[in-house]
């Protein structure tokens, strides 16, 4: 679904990644733990195309960036940390705004169904500016969801939430990425992380320095895994 | 550049135009409803449109017939720089809680995101001009109703809003986007805002329409022009 090649970003003088190689088969639940400032939302907003690489091959679903990107952003589900949501729309509205971006058919049945999963239905008519943070960020899961997407990108999704709230998120997450999606989500948080990914990645100094099966390692030596790789 | 020439070709067929033409008009729709709740911009453009007029008609103290000769650039100035608060304010919406990400996100050809904001910024322009211009004719005493007038208004409204629409995306980035706007906007818009100006002043002095063609040609073609240089240039503005 995904293949990434010698990729390597540099805003200025300042190189953030620097020829990493990642892959990730469809249907995967990819985990990308790192210190904060690592690259992990470079690597994201390089896959959602709103970066362009400085160097490297990126592939999405066999298409190539930042050349197809109208076709990749087509089958891409993206929830960041900020919930990209406007303020002054009702919960509804923002929903169908973006379904008529996406050109969706049959949009008010599907509003209604995303609205049910992400547990909003209730509050469709409430202004997103009166939702809670725990809220809008499920919202945002719905807004990510709408138009059906073969991959998911998740952002640090939980940034912000309270404990309570993050474990909503999680459920959440689960559920939609159950359904066949591929999933790559970023996280500083390597609990959360290992909790949900069926593969870790650790990103460290640009590249994936560590890639691990969750099934084959436990939780105790991956956390000693990732402080190897990141303290040295 | 490639994918633009793709999608320009692809936009010959109906479903892809009117797939184009609905991202175009949720945008608008999304500016409307928006703007409708909160009020924010269009009430801020209109306070500060009327209290730069109510400056300039205190500040000068003019006979009438001075104030006569100084109408198209007081309206000009009132204009611009209400257009530049309302650009900055619309841009600033689509900073907060990301939404510009999400509007990037949408698999359309980026132009369309383009003019939606900015036929939104000129809908909101061409209004606060409908209700300036009344207020404007009784202050300083000039008949503003002219149908020639109007159209200086709506093809200077079409650059500026161009202009500063495709200015503003780049500005939203920066830190200091507020102040950055003007500086980068003024200069670029100076040859409309004097074509403006030079044919509002000739509308005014009732000179035959025959002879202001020069300025209507130049307002026409800029508009063209930054049209042109905004759909072939957004994509690179707004990505990272």
């Amino acid at each position: 679904m995904i293949e990434v090649r010698g990729l390597a970003k540099a805003y200025g003088m300042r190189p953030v990644l620097r020829g990493l190689d990642f892959r990730v088969e469809p249907g995967e639940f990819v985990a990308v733990v790192g210190p904060n400032g690592a690259g992990k939302t470079t690597l994201l907003r390089i896959l959602s195309c709103l970066a362009r690489p400085t160097i490297g091959e990126v592939r999405v679903a066999g298409r190539r960036l930042p050349g197809q990107a109208t076709a990749v952003r087509r089958i891409l589900g993206v929830v960041s940390h900020q919930p990209l949501l406007y303020g002054e729309l009702t919960a509804q509205e923002n929903l169908r705004f973006y379904g008529r971006m996406y050109g969706l058919t049959n949009l008010e049945a599907r509003i209604e169904e995303v609205l049910d999963v992400v547990g909003l239905a209730a509050r469709r008519h409430d202004l997103v500016r009166k939702y809670s943070r725990g809220m809008q960020q499920r919202l945002a899961i719905g807004r990510g969801i709408l138009h059906n997407p073969e991959l998911l990108l998740f952002d640090e999704p939980h940034t912000g939430l309270d404990p309570e709230a993050a474990d909503v998120l999680d459920g959440l997450l689960t559920k939609v990425s159950s359904e066949g999606r591929t999933v790559v989500m970023t996280s500083h948080d390597l609990g959360r992380a290992a909790g949900l990914g069926s593969r870790v990645d650790i990103l460290y100094g640009g590249v994936i320095a560590r890639s691990v099966q969750r099934a084959e390692i436990p939780a105790d030596e991956l956390a000693k895994l990732y402080r190897q790789v990141t303290h040295g | 550049m490639a994918e633009r020439a793709g999608a320009v070709l692809r936009a010959g067929s109906p479903s892809a135009l009117s797939g184009y033409l609905k991202a175009v008009g949720a945008v608008i729709w999304k500016d409307l409803t928006s703007e409708l709740r909160s009020r924010e911009l269009l009430g801020s453009m209109l306070v500060f449109a009327l209290l730069v007029i109510l400056i300039f008609n205190f500040a000068l103290e003019l006979d009438i017939r001075t104030r006569q000769s100084v109408t198209s650039g007081v309206l000009w100035v009132t204009f611009a720089f209400a257009g530049t608060l309302g650009l900055n304010r619309s841009m600033a919406v689509e900073r907060e809680r990301g939404c510009l990400d999400g509007l990037l996100l949408a698999p359309v050809d980026r132009s369309a995101l383009f003019f939606g904001k900015a036929l939104g910024n000129l809908l909101f322009m061409l209004i606060v001009a409908a209700i300036i211009l009344p207020v404007y004719s009784l202050l300083y005493n000039a008949n503003l109703f002219l149908p020639a007038l109007a159209g200086v208004i709506v093809l200077g409204s079409i650059g500026y809003a161009t202009v500063g629409t495709l200015f503003s995306a780049m500005a939203v980035q920066a830190r200091t986007r507020d102040i950055l706007l003007p500086i980068l906007l003024f200069p670029v818009v100076l040859p409309l805002l004097i074509a403006a100006v030079r044919a509002t002043d000739s509308i005014l002095l009732a000179i035959p329409l025959a002879e202001i063609r020069g300025w209507f040609n130049l307002l026409i073609v800029y508009d063209l022009l930054f049209i042109a240089v905004a759909i072939m240039t957004f994509d690179f503005v707004v990505e990272e």
